[in-house]
């Protein structure tokens, strides 16, 4: 049964088809990939999934409810989270901070709480607290909790942008290239990571990758993008060996 | 020589915050006490009123013993006071500690309100520029959650002032004042004093809904939208009252009751401080300047940006008509002339001196700014010369200010600095 529901989507910038046609069906659980030569579209799919764009045609549905034209924060807080291909931190935050924000929907003391300091606001802090210790452990950089994001190493940096995604409790991550730039240490880590968060909060996991190897790790059913379109979808082994993917984005003399 | 000066920083580093507000208040007490004949003694005609620099400027040969006095009346006593009581102060603060945070806090703004009423109580111009100095930190906090830890860039806060020191003088003059206009008091004076802090929070409040006149077609999108709107917004502010009848247009509202006297000001700017690092400490506050940072970001993570700066931007205008009204009633004069564009640059100054995104940041700006301003008085033109060279070099030196990204942590602030058992 798919929660997320993607119908011939297409967008314009002004004169440009970016996306065309665009369907997806994704259900509880499930690891997608998304694969393409630059400018294919994938995080334009993205952020029209996330609602920074809206769909000139076309609609997404989420548990059958249509979300296209609502605000990004409230489809947010429906349980679709992201992360970003070039590192949206706040660099003047610490990283728990960036966890806590990540709750911010879910706060229930309200601005008299806020003015006011009210004891329910302090209870209400201090549990948020506790969740983002949590998680801060699971992703191993509790030891940075009080550090500001902007004197982190890159493999840290990409791992408290994971955390503060998982810290809205989403039902679905959407990755945009979680391992760009990455060493292959940290690649290993990071794919630890995504795996965990798959099999032991049971997201539902739609990535952008460039490393064919961590996609084809990763995906169950992989989707292959050129100029808007999807060209191809299927299995890994389908996907290595279709020979459009491999016309337009794997290359011929060396498929992988 | 160098040993010393560490040792010294050392020992002084164990005085908690007690220890000084204890030690600063023997010092103005001794100015109290023995100030008028050690200033006939060093050469003085009388005590200087503000840390002897109109003295020194108008007259440079006095400066030695302007100086002498500053050492002998406050940096001797309250150094030698602050050393010697660590260990009774650090027990001290160790058993308030133990109370609920509400007492121990009451305490020492106890401490520092009596240190500044003494300190005031010197002459009436002391208590003119302290209750001024007070309302400038109110109105620099205000504009710091809207220039610092929101990041975007507002110029109408002496918009916003004009409307709470309107909105508040019209109540008390209204209701309390036999006057031409308003006719004779509807209310017996005697619940005058009860009912100020209504008139104030009414200021507030029509302020704030000057904001979101501000508010809605700015915060749409980012960028310069906010600045250029609501430098439109003070002018459209100070020509409407010009236009006023009801207020005396550009002659100005005169004649408020005396009731903004000094633990009233001080009162309420412990109110403004309170609540504002309440709010930027919260996480509903933490999104402001995670939108500052990265609105994309900050919408991805569920936070409604659009009402983030919203209720940011109203909370603000609150605070700075709140202070407005104080201003209109420590001056009991108002006129539309007053808050135009020479108080948004002192305002400005305030905030970019002093240090963005920190609520320390705004004291210092506040305070050291007003005294600049009070101190340089004597060298009249030269004075808007001498100040914005000063906040250039601090802009090219630290181009986020004094004290930028400090966060008000109280109880670090409050707690003992060495353990109770441990002796000197």
């Amino acid at each position: 049964m798919p929660f997320l529901r993607i119908h011939k989507m297409s967008h314009d910038f002004g004169g440009l088809r970016a996306v065309q046609n665009y369907d997806l069906e994704i259900g509880f659980g499930q690891v997608r990939g998304l694969i393409g030569p630059n400018g294919a579209g994938k995080t334009t799919i993205f952020n029209l999934i996330t609602g920074i764009y809206k769909p000139t045609e076309g609609e997404i549905l989420l548990d059958g409810r249509k979300i296209n034209g609502l605000q990004p924060h409230q489809i947010a807080s429906m349980g679709v989270s992201r992360t970003f291909q070039n590192l949206l931190l706040w660099r003047h935050m610490t990283v728990l901070e960036h966890v806590k924000m990540a709750h911010y929907s879910k706060i229930r003391y309200g601005l008299f709480g806020a003015f006011f300091g009210t004891t329910k606001r302090h209870r209400e802090e201090a549990e948020v607290e506790e969740k983002a210790y949590k998680l801060l452990e699971m992703m191993g950089i509790r030891h940075l909790s009080d550090q500001v994001v902007l004197n982190l190493p890159y493999g840290a940096q990409r791992r408290v942008e994971m955390a503060r995604a998982l810290a809205t409790e989403p039902r679905i991550l959407l990755l945009d290239e979680p391992t760009a730039g990455m060493n292959p240490e940290e690649l290993v880590q990071i794919m630890e990571i995504i795996r965990r968060a798959h099999e032991e909060l049971g997201l539902a996991i739609l990535l952008i990758e460039h490393r064919m190897k961590v996609v084809m790790e990763l995906c169950e059913i992989i989707q292959t993008l050129d100029f808007g379109e999807v060209i191809a979808e299927g299995t890994p082994e389908e996907i290595q060996n279709n020979p459009r993917v491999i016309d337009a984005y794997l290359g011929k003399e060396r498929a992988i | 020589m160098r040993l010393v000066i560490r040792n010294i920083r050392v020992s002084f580093s164990r005085v908690p915050l007690l220890g000084w507000l204890f030690s600063a208040l023997i010092a103005v007490a001794l100015e109290r006490l023995v100030g008028s004949p050690l200033a006939l003694a060093l050469g003085l005609q009388k005590i200087p009123v503000l840390f002897g620099f109109a003295i020194m400027l108008k007259n440079p040969m006095l400066i030695p013993s302007a100086i002498l006095y500053l050492l002998l009346v406050y940096v001797l006593p309250t150094g030698v006071t602050a050393r010697l009581c660590i260990s009774l102060t650090n027990r001290l603060a160790a058993r308030l500690f133990r109370f609920p945070m509400v007492v121990t806090v009451a305490i020492h703004l106890a401490f520092l309100y009596a240190t500044l009423h003494m300190w005031a109580g010197i002459s009436d111009y002391r208590v003119l520029v302290l209750k001024l100095t007070l309302i400038a930190i109110m109105v620099t906090l205000s504009l710091n959650v809207v220039n610092g830890y929101m990041g975007e860039f507002s110029c109408s806060h002496p918009g916003f002032m004009a409307l709470g020191a309107y909105g508040a003088s019209v109540f008390t003059v209204g209701l309390f004042v036999d006057e031409r206009f308003f006719g004779a008091a509807f209310l017996p004076p005697a619940l005058g004093p009860f009912l100020f802090p209504v008139a104030l929070i009414l200021g507030g409040f029509v302020a704030s809904l000057g904001a979101l006149a501000v508010a809605i077609p700015s915060f749409r999108t980012r960028g310069d939208y906010l600045a250029i709107i609501s430098l439109a917004f003070m002018f459209i502010i100070k020509s409407l009252l010009e236009n006023l009848e009801f207020v005396r247009g550009p002659r100005g509202l005169s004649g408020q009751p005396d009731w903004a006297n000094l633990p009233t000001v001080f009162l309420w700017t412990v109110l403004c401080v309170w609540s504002v690092n309440n709010f930027v400490r919260s996480t509903i506050g933490k999104a402001l300047n995670a939108v500052r940072d990265n609105e994309m970001a900050a919408d991805a993570m569920t936070v409604d940006t659009r009402r983030t700066k919203i209720v940011a931007f109203l909370f603000a205008a609150f605070w700075a008509g709140v202070a407005g009204g104080l201003f209109a009633h420590v001056l009991r004069y108002i006129n539309p002339a007053t808050f135009g564009i020479q108080k948004l640059a002192e305002v400005l100054a305030m905030v970019y001196f002093g240090g963005l995104n920190s609520v320390y940041g705004s004291i210092v700006g506040a305070v050291s700014i007003s005294l600049l301003e009070e101190a340089l008085r004597p060298l009249e033109i030269f004075k808007w010369i001498i100040i914005p060279l000063l906040l250039i070099l601090v802009m090219i030196f630290r181009p986020t200010g004094l004290v930028a990204f400090k966060e008000l942590n109280v109880t670090n602030l409050l707690q003992p600095k060495q353990n109770p058992g441990e002796e000197v």
